[in-house]
């Protein structure tokens, strides 16, 4: 029997502002689950700490609000002791682009099969409103009182760069495209990244809906567009500002699970008999005699 | 004789470890006991670096203030060793640098062309082993055992094998011809019996291994980096793995999400990754999550020694990070109980869904000791309260209470892929269900469930071993104990009653043995390797004030001397 929408939803109450972005990242994670004919017990979904940080709660799969930053290697270590299981990591550009940066850096060149949806609103939102790595300059927030002097953090670009294996990016507003590339994501073997636009209505009052709407062009619907061709998806991303929306990035090769020695060839770690036979724990002594 | 001091020195990078090791493996296959004691610094090459190996009939525990034989590669060696030789001490010197006693010195030395005698082989790595040959013969060892050894380590290359027997062959004729007068420092025979020969570190990742942890997360630091070593080639034999993480952050989130995930996870550390783990360390207090830390304590704070004893770690263990966070804080204090005490704390963590930590200290770490054995009958897996599967499927969904407030404090906790077993672990302050709850009310409850589970805790805190009503109590932790019962054999010796604590568990502090151990004694040393006196002012804060209980602290980096315990003692025994 298929599972259905209501088995990936939570009975709790959301606390996200009407009109946030986050609802359409939350709508398109579960669609995706359930197009993907998954059971909730199955999936574990690690978030982080900031408004985003909430979007497990309202997914009826097993859960881990993890500390700030750290959404990436507490995910890689669900995914090592289950791989049975898919694991989803989710948070928002400060955790992931700010405290938790080198964690995204090396989860990519490392590459565990898990996904990591970042949902990028350009600001902090949970602390009321102070720039982001990924604020635009200029902008003007209650630490930039004077405009953002820092040059943003663009996570496409660096992605690319770090090696990713999969690389797109959706808007909350398009919830078929943003479901169907999150599928795509958790399907691809090895990490997989989905920026996930995401606007925040209350306290970013430059990148809204209606700029997302003017600007983004989908690389989905271009028949040119080779998403397998690396230079050519990182001169897309620097041409257009990462004003884009599609899958950008794909590359088949192994994950670390299946490079790792021996690791596929055990059952996933939490289903396996702990128990020592003492002749084999005889021959690891008998190197120290 | 039946304990031997042996030392070589030189400068770092000229093959000391691997020398050192040679004497002190074939001196475990014969039967003796051995206690290996490296000092070096924190480079690759260069500077004065020494390893000291006491061999011995009957087991040690402690390094010692006397030498009987040195063998110096350099002028270096002789100048900052001597004052250790006992009178008639022997200096096996390499001709090469003109060696000479100093002033004062009264050590024999035993000038042997090392050098030379490498050249005239060929190959000028031999120099070592023939330094080998001649302590063999000093030490009235056959050669046979070391001709093995040699083949073993060096025969996979052409050649290096026979060239490196022929070296000891060397040395051992040298010694043989010139230096048969000295017949003072001849071991007694072993007993033939090949023990175990392993760093705390190596006995820490076996007991890992025995423990059922097939998941390590870790970042290389000194003294800690031998744990992961050793596990990356083992644990896949196993079907487990081990990752080497971008830092300390990573691996401990990533050891508890594997421990989320129904893995037994681990990661291991030493004082600068712990400060770095804090905030994890309390997230798997706050969301119940078995984790498993083995901090090798080393100099701090900050960088401080990296490669030099310290055991003041005690505070950030217990209390280090923000708010009330419960966590089980287990002492080994040998390389056995290093084996033992990390295969119980995957226990403990799972049983208790806490944080555990298991604390040695360089010296443990790093120092090789014989074993007796390690025995893995002794290790059972339990796996603590998991919720059961048929009855969270009769349940339904949205009914499984993760965080039930139970009267033991621990509630059953469901692992992902237990079908309505579905909750949110998180660090944010929960009800019940897991779901966010700042309720006052609940607060409280959740808090008090969370410490209550360590009231379950039912390991003995404390070791005691001595007189009952002692004149004299010596406490301490960690790797310690060898040096304090070296001191209370002297003492019973001398006819003074004397006993030693020794503190197993740090947290939660075990309150009522100590106090009826101190309360016994006419007077009392805690002594321990930190500045501010960690332990004393544990047992001052969990225990009580009292006169008779003084404190011995040892921060210059180097472990404690029995002969350092002793002084203290007679001066407080008057």
């Amino acid at each position: 029997m298929a599972t259905t929408l209501a088995e990936f939803k939570t009975a709790e109450k959301s606390w996200w502002c009407p009109g946030c972005g986050d609802f359409g990242v939350l709508a398109a994670m579960q669609r995706a689950l359930v197009e993907m004919d998954l059971n909730p017990e199955m999936v574990t979904i690690v978030a982080g700490i900031g408004c985003s940080g909430r979007i497990g709660n309202y997914i009826n799969s097993y859960n881990f609000h993890t500390v700030h930053g750290r959404t990436l290697p507490t995910a890689m270590g669900v995914k090592l002791a289950n791989r049975d299981l898919t694991v989803l990591a989710a948070g928002g550009d400060g955790d992931g682009l700010a405290i938790g940066m080198s964690h995204f850096m090396h989860m990519m060149r490392r590459n565990i099969d898990i996904t990591y949806v970042l949902m990028d609103n350009h600001i902090y939102g949970l602390t009321k409103g102070q720039v982001s790595p990924a604020s635009d300059p200029g902008f003007v927030t209650k630490s930039t009182p004077a405009g953002n002097i820092e040059h943003p953090v663009r996570p496409l670009e660096l992605a690319l760069a770090a090696g990713a294996g999969f690389v797109a990016q959706g808007f909350s507003s398009n919830l078929q495209q943003l479901a169907e590339l999150i599928k795509q994501a958790v399907q691809h073997r090895g990490f997989s990244f989905v920026n996930a636009i995401s606007p925040c209505v209350t306290f970013n009052k430059v990148n809204t809906y209606d700029f997302y709407k003017e600007g983004l062009t989908n690389v989905d619907e271009d028949p040119n567009y080779d998403a397998t061709d690396r230079s050519r998806a990182f001169a897309k991303v620097v041409e257009t500002e990462s004003m884009i929306t599609g899958l950008i990035y794909r590359e088949e090769r192994p994950s670390y699970e299946d490079l790792a020695a021996g690791f596929m060839k055990a059952p996933p770690v939490a289903n396996q008999d702990l128990n020592l036979s003492p002749e084999r724990f005889e021959k690891l002594l008998s190197k120290f005699r | 004789m039946d304990l031997i001091s042996w030392k070589i020195g030189g400068e770092q990078g000229e093959g000391i470890d691997s020398t050192g090791d040679i004497l002190a493996t074939v001196c475990n296959r014969l039967g003796y006991y051995i206690y290996g004691y490296k000092h070096f610094s924190s480079r690759i090459k260069g500077g004065h670096t020494n390893y000291k190996i006491r061999i011995s009939t009957k087991k040690v525990l402690s390094t010692s203030g006397d030498l009987q034989i040195l063998v110096a590669l350099d002028q270096d060696t002789i100048d900052l060793e001597y004052k250790e030789l006992v009178p008639g001490g022997l200096i096996v010197a390499d001709t090469k640098f003109k060696p000479h006693l100093p002033e004062g010195c009264e050590a024999a030395l035993l000038p042997v062309p090392m050098t030379e005698m490498a050249k005239e082989l060929g190959n000028l790595q031999v120099r070592n082993v023939i330094a080998v040959g001649v302590s063999a013969y000093l030490l009235g060892l056959p050669l046979q055992g070391f001709e093995d050894m040699v083949m073993e380590k060096f025969g996979k290359k052409k050649g290096m094998g026979e060239v490196n027997v022929q070296a000891l062959r060397l040395g051992y004729e040298h010694a043989e011809s010139l230096f048969s007068v000295y017949k003072d420092f001849r071991l007694a025979p072993g007993d033939g019996k090949a023990r175990l020969l392993l760093i705390g570190n190596e006995a820490a990742a076996l007991g890992a291994l025995a423990g059922g942890c097939r998941v390590m997360t870790a970042y290389p630091i000194t003294p800690a980096s031998e744990i992961m070593q050793y596990l990356i080639p083992t644990f896949p034999q196993f079907g487990g793995i081990v990752v080497q993480c971008e830092d300390e952050i990573a691996s401990i989130t990533a050891a508890i999400g594997a421990g989320f995930g129904g893995a037994r996870a681990m990661t291991a550390t030493s004082g600068p990754g712990l400060s770095l783990m804090q905030e994890g360390i309390g997230l798997a207090s706050m969301a119940e999550i078995p984790v498993v830390v083995i901090n090798t304590q080393r100099g701090g704070p900050s960088t401080g020694m990296p490669t030099k004893q310290e055991q003041s770690d005690v505070f950030a263990m217990i209390f280090g990070g923000h708010g009330d966070s419960p966590r089980i804080v287990l002492t080994p204090s040998t390389t056995e109980e290093a084996f033992y005490d990390t295969a119980l704390a995957f226990n403990l963590a799972e049983r208790f869904q806490c944080p555990v930590l298991v604390a040695t200290d360089l010296a443990i770490s790093l120092n090789l000791t014989t074993v007796d054995n390690l025995d893995l009958s002794r290790i059972k897996i339990d796996r603590g309260q998991v919720a059961n599967t048929e009855e969270l499927l009769k349940m339904g969904r949205d009914v499984f209470k993760r965080y039930a407030v139970t009267e033991s404090g621990v509630s059953p906790r469901s692992l992902p892929g237990q079908k309505y077993g579905q909750y949110l672990a998180t660090g944010i302050e929960h009800s019940e269900t897991g779901k966010v709850q700042e309720n006052p009310d609940n607060r409280v409850n959740q808090m008090n469930k969370r410490f209550r589970k360590l009231q379950g805790l039912d390991v003995p805190g404390v070791h005691y071993n001595g007189a009952e009503n002692p004149d004299i109590l010596l406490v301490g932790f960690g790797s310690t104990t060898g040096a304090i019962d070296k001191v209370i054999d002297e003492l019973t010796e001398d006819g003074v009653k004397a006993a030693h604590l020794h503190v197993r568990v740090m947290w939660p502090f075990p309150s009522k043995e100590i106090k009826a151990a101190i309360e016994k004694a006419k007077r009392v040393v805690v002594a321990e390797n930190n500045a501010q006196a960690q332990l004393l002012r544990l047992i001052k804060m969990e225990v009580g004030h009292y006169d008779h209980v003084e404190s011995l602290l040892k921060y210059n980096g180097n472990p404690f001397l029995p002969s350092d315990i002793m002084g203290k003692c007679r001066e407080v025994l008057g």
